[in-house]
């Protein structure tokens, strides 16, 4: 017996669903050993996640509050994925974008909503475009490997939220806690029905739309999935790839930014030090298995902020701590990166006829 | 001196025996049931066109694919190779068509790699010594120490030969070795092929070329469509027969140019002043070349790949920069255009890497028309492209140029070399065309899609463009050209009008850098 | 003088675990895979070199553990990034979460605990010259260890067969493969060996430099060793220097820091990070030219065998 391996030619929508659940499915039962050699119940952790994240109307509205910046980050992340520019830097960016607004609030608030919802909106879009298009910068003058930097301003983007939390910005009446005064009403974005479901859903879903039409339908889509598949041919068709990264990374970094200000003025409404959470690298994980589509994008970040809610409930309930939750993103990945073969290579068994 | 101690069954002589060999991909059959067999000391040439199979049964011989189907006898046992590691050591050694050298490496290291008998630490000097001996014994001259990505092609093949022989094959296979010589350095191998068979080495000798194998084989098996058609000694065969067993219809008239060529005083269409260009590593390719392309002209470049030939298709197309000199699209300067404002003007680029430069193989094939004409004003509608055109202007291509795919939504990548070929032809020759730099467009196709390029590039000629058709094949350049220049080293070597076969000697010691009297072109230096 | 001492002394230890590392991925990428999981790995083989070391005492056995799980754990990377072909910077960014992860679990009730370590050991004689005695001379075992390991390195990918192989496959895997050798056995030695030294590089962190376990503790050594290997152009050599260059920065912020400076310290930590970013441009500005000799031509791209035209 032998184990041929060919190339796939082309692959049908239903064997590619097939692939994904199955690949998950194998996830969650690996991460079931993994419960199991820490001595918990798998079947009751993953009950307790359920039941916190999907059980009832409060643990759903949580999903949903960490739905938003998933999408947004995800959206970011799977733009410059597009075009093969690895931007890891998502969570930096977020940061940037949540400093930013930040700023605005503490030295130029006006008590005008729509003034300080477009200031705060402008002002993250371009601190996280800037951070980002600096990398890009980097990628397209001098081909500087833009994984590593990008990983790196994400360090100087927590070092910098630290400097300020622990330094000037702090609240002085907070008791020695880290952290920023409260924003004022007019620099909060409204969240609904008393959860923390905040407008900046709005923002999310915009942004997704926009995106999908721009890719698939753009000019300048066509151009960056191009200079993805191809950069050769992009170069053949006159494209001009150097402004392209540099726009794809601050586009990237941007809406990045913007997620992070949706975060702060729609959620926490103070800075924090432990305001990163990780959404920026999770945001790679949603990005590549909903295969930079926009829409499903929507869909999958929700199942990822239900890990993120279950995994908290977890932690409160079980006392296990968060990482696990990191765990079982670092399962779903391998798992699908398992399945990626069976998408692209298609194995029979060859009997030895000699 | 007979250098084998391969023993066992030599009483007939036979090297290599296959039998019902196939090998099928995504359900088609490269090889289908063929047989072939090797003696000692003669040259066996497999002949076919472009796909016929060729490579793909002696990939099978040399362990690269295991056949679906067949047996296999090398020197009298029965073998099965489950990698080329296998095959290597019963002696069977190939040359193929891209050498699979290791570029970063030196010779000495790319010969060594995969030897049986190396130790753990490497005995450089031990191996060194023995390249030199292996060197001066076949006059196959090579620098042991000198990386492989510094040699000229030439040199390349020179010492995938040499690593043949260093790892003691005695069945040396030759996959299309002729297509990036001179016609000197053609027949010096053949010289070399010669001495090998009087070594009592068997040689396979892979060719589309009526000519060389007629020339250097004693035996021709011809394969059309993975299966075999004929096999015979050389003095049974004529070369019509021949033709007739690769293409399977008799007389595929060849294309020629008219024989009333146009005079050579049509309009100026794209002009080179001393233009002078550098390739990727920051050194010169084009050393200051000069020519006019004229409109209903077809401008000949022939030369030994490496020499400046695609810089100088880049250049001209606006992909690549024109570091000095001139370049001047009838009389506007367009040194400094760019690849879009050359395609606007009506300049197009057929380029030699089809899948990666040309198109984009995951895109379809909409997407890959679009390649070149998204940003011109009936695709582009502000910042969006009209796709429903697009679609529309690529079925009437599909359609014109009879391109095989089951419509304009299929990924590029599953459409066959010809096919592809089409494509990109459709596309380029398309809307505003005044100018077409053709890099090798016949390179891997089959004879009718062959005859179908080269029909269109003489169409296009006659009506009224320029073509500059850059090609490694010489019967297609004295076929074709009107002109025909010839580049060595980044400078034009010379140029000959109305080139016929008879300049074949002149051409091929100006590919060599050989200055001959036939001049014309640029004063060229001594080496 | 008696200032830049104990400073040099400092940037030699600091910078051994990104030694390790530097040199553990330089091995597996010179074969054509890329590892980004780096810091992943590095927590793991710094808890497991905690873990053994706290439970039996022994320093020794603890990096010999650490060696052989960071192997172990590489088995994932190779089979996913070799045998079923993925894309390998996103298989190490999970490598990355998955180790980060594990290493935070497994390590949550021993945060703050100390072990009994590796100290240093003068070497003899050496040890006395000037300046060079006490900065070099005067580490402990992993550091000296460390000396011979760059050498071992070097000797192994350019004289030896192993070596000859390994750079035959990184730079074009299908000449290689026609060469008669596998490119997939080759690539797997690399990736588990690399891996192995890279887990001994964050042992080390636990084992020698610091003696017990804090949480996320690589604090990006790890990305630093993927550029690193970019700077030393995968010369063994050259990633000596440029792990000493990181550990100079590290050892002088701490210095700083300690000597009671008005700098805050957030900037102060950001550093080692500013500095990667400006060694990859410096690196890149001037090597740009067309190709880096010494970069793996195939570095990232799975290799199909039976590749069609």
């Amino acid at each position: 017996m032998r184990i041929k391996v060919e190339k796939r030619f082309y692959i049908t929508k239903w064997q590619e669903v097939c692939i994904i659940l199955a690949s998950i499915v194998l996830a969650f039962s690996s991460g079931a050993l993994v419960f199991h050699f820490l001595g918990v119940d798998p079947l009751e952790a993953y009950k307790m996640m359920i039941d916190g994240s999907l059980g009832d109307f409060y643990g759903v509205s949580e999903t949903v509050a960490k739905t938003i910046p998933l999408i947004m980050c995800s959206l970011a992340v799977a733009l410059s994925f597009t075009m093969v520019v690895w931007n890891i830097g998502a969570e930096g960016q977020f940061v940037l974008g949540a400093l930013a607004c930040t700023a605005f609030v503490r030295y130029l608030y006006v008590d005008n909503f729509v003034v300080m919802l477009a200031c705060m909106g402008i002002s993250a879009l371009l601190a996280g475009g800037l951070w980002g298009a600096f990398a890009g910068f980097l990628k397209a003058r001098w081909n500087v490997n833009e994984i590593i930097t990008t990983l790196m301003m994400n360090y100087v983007a927590i070092l910098l939220l630290q400097y300020f939390v622990y330094g000037s910005w702090r609240d002085p009446t907070s008791l020695g806690f880290p952290m920023t005064p409260l924003f004022p009403k007019s620099a909060r974005l409204h969240q609904f029905f008393s959860t923390r479901v905040h407008s900046g859903i709005f923002f999310a879903v915009i942004i997704a739309l926009i995106l999908w039409i721009v890719v698939r339908k753009g000019v300048w889509g066509y151009e960056i999935r191009v200079s993805g598949q191809n950069p050769k041919a992009a170069d053949y068709a006159g494209i001009r790839s150097t402004r392209n990264v540099i726009l794809v990374m601050f586009l990237s970094g941007a809406i990045a930014g913007l997620a992070g200000m949706a975060e702060m003025a729609g959620l926490h409404r103070r800075l924090q030090p432990g305001f990163a959470v990780g959404y920026g690298y999770t945001a790679i994980i949603i990005a590549w298995l909903a295969r930079l589509h926009p829409l499903a994008i929507i869909f999958v970040s929700f199942l990822f902020g239900a890990l993120f809610v279950g995994g908290e409930n977890l932690q409160i309930a079980m006392r296990l701590p968060l990482s696990s939750v990191q765990i079982l993103q670092g399962l779903i990945l391998f798992f699908l990166l398992g399945g990626e073969f069976f998408r692209n290579y298609r194995v029979s068994f060859i009997s030895r006829k000699r | 001196m007979p250098l084998m101690d391969w023993g066992r069954d030599m009483t007939e002589n036979y090297l290599v025996k296959m039998r019902g060999i196939t090998k099928a991909f995504y359900g088609i059959k490269a090889n289908d049931g063929v047989d072939f067999d090797l003696k000692c000391g003669e040259v066996h040439a497999l002949l076919g066109e472009n796909g016929a199979g060729k490579s793909t049964l002696m990939s099978v011989l040399c362990g690269l694919y295991q056949p679906d189907d067949g047996v296999i006898v090398v020197n009298g046992r029965k073998v099965v190779f489950h990698s080329p590691k296998d095959a290597i050591a019963r002696g069977i050694g190939i040359v193929h068509q891209h050498f699979m050298l290791v570029p970063s490496l030196t010779v000495w290291e790319n010969m060594a790699l995969g030897s049986r008998d190396m130790e753990f630490v490497i005995d450089e000097n031990a191996i060194c010594e023995r390249i030199k001996e292996l060197s001066q014994r076949y006059g196959l001259d090579v620098d042991p120490l000198t990386p492989v990505w510094q040699l000229s092609i030439g040199e390349q093949q020179r010492v995938a030969i040499l690593r043949m022989l260093y790892h003691e094959a005695n069945i040396l296979i030759l996959d299309e070795p002729t297509s990036v010589l001179t016609p000197q350095e053609i027949e010096n191998l053949f010289i070399t092929i010669k001495h090998m068979k009087e070594e009592d080495y068997g040689i396979v000798f892979i060719s589309h070329k009526l000519r060389e194998v007629f020339e250097i084989a004693d035996r021709i098996t011809v394969l059309r469509r993975g299966r075999v058609v004929g096999s015979m000694k050389t003095f049974e065969a004529t070369p019509e027969r021949l033709a007739e067993m690769m293409v399977g219809t008799s007389g595929v008239s060849e294309v020629r140019a008219t024989e009333e060529k146009p005079k050579s005083n049509g309009k100026p269409l794209l002009v080179a002043e001393d233009i002078v260009v550098k390739n990727d590593k920051g050194l010169i390719a084009v050393d200051g070349i000069s020519f006019t392309l004229r409109e209903n002209q077809i401008l000949g470049i022939a030369g030994v790949s490496g020499n400046g030939q695609g810089e100088l298709a880049e250049a001209l197309s606006g992909m690549r920069k024109i570091e000095s000199g001139r370049l001047y699209f009838t009389v506007e300067d367009v040194t400094y255009a760019s690849a879009r404002q050359m395609v606007d003007l009506g300049v197009k680029y057929i380029p030699s890497d089809r899948k990666g430069v040309g198109l984009v193989p995951n895109m379809n094939v909409a997407e890959n028309v679009a390649l070149r004409k998204y940003w011109q004003p009936p695709f582009k509608k502000g910042f969006f492209i009209d796709w429903d055109e697009v679609y529309r202007d690529s079925k009437s291509l599909v359609e014109s140029y009879e391109i095989l795919t089951p419509g304009v939504n299929i990924p590029v990548r599953m459409l066959s070399g010809g096919n592809l070929q089409k494509l990109i032809l459709a596309r380029e020759l398309s809307g505003e065309l005044k100018v077409v730099i053709a890099m090798h467009p016949t390179w891997g196709l089959d004879v009718k899609a062959t005859a179908f390029v080269r029909e269109k590039l003489l169409s296009a000629r006659n009506d009224g463009s320029a073509v500059l058709l850059i090609s490694e094949d010489l019967d297609e350049l004295l076929a074709l050209s009107d002109v025909l220049a010839v580049i060595y080293r980044g400078k034009i070597m010379g140029m000959i009008e109305g080139p016929k076969a008879e300049n074949i000697e002149e051409i091929g010691l100006m590919m060599a850098g050989i200055p001959t009297s036939v001049g014309g072109g640029n004063v060229i230096d001594e080496d | 003088m008696e200032l830049i001492v104990p400073i040099l002394a400092a940037a030699v230890r600091s910078g051994t675990p990104i030694l390790y590392a530097t040199l553990g991925e330089i091995m597996t990428e010179k074969s054509g895979v890329l590892n980004l999981g780096l810091e992943g790995i590095m927590l793991i083989g710094a808890y497991v070199g905690f873990i053994v070391t706290y439970n039996t005492g022994s320093p020794f056995w603890g990096l010999v553990a650490a060696f052989f799980v960071g192997m172990a754990v590489n088995v994932v990377h190779a089979f996913l990034c070799i045998s079923l072909k993925a894309n390998q910077v996103i298989c190490g960014l999970a490598m990355t979460m998955f180790g980060t992860g594990v290493s935070s679990l497994l390590g949550r009730g021993y945060v703050g605990e100390t072990i009994a370590g590796l100290q240093a050991v003068a070497l003899p004689g050496l040890s006395s010259f000037p300046v060079v005695g006490p900065v070099f001379f005067s580490q402990d075992v992993m550091v000296y260890i460390s000396y011979l390991l760059v050498f071992v390195v070097w000797f192994l990918m350019y004289k030896t067969k192993f070596g000859l192989m390994m750079r035959a496959v990184g730079d074009s895997p299908l000449s290689a493969e026609a060469a008669g050798i596998s490119v997939s056995a080759v690539r797997y030695a690399s990736t588990l060996l690399g891996g192995g030294l890279v887990s001994l590089g964050g042992a080390y962190l636990t084992v020698v430099y610091s003696h017990m376990w804090v949480d996320l503790m690589t604090a990006g050594r790890g990305w630093i060793a993927v550029a690193l290997v970019i700077f030393a152009i995968w010369n063994p050599l050259r990633a000596a220097l440029g792990s000493y260059l990181f550990g100079g920065v590290e050892a002088l912020q701490m210095r700083i820091q300690a000597g009671g400076t008005t700098v805050p310290a957030p900037l102060l930590m950001m550093l080692p990070y500013i500095l990667t970013i400006a060694v990859l441009v410096v690196i890149s500005v001037f090597k740009g030219r067309g190709r880096m000799l010494g970069a793996p031509s195939a570095l990232g791209l799975p290799f199909y065998r039976e590749e069609r035209e």
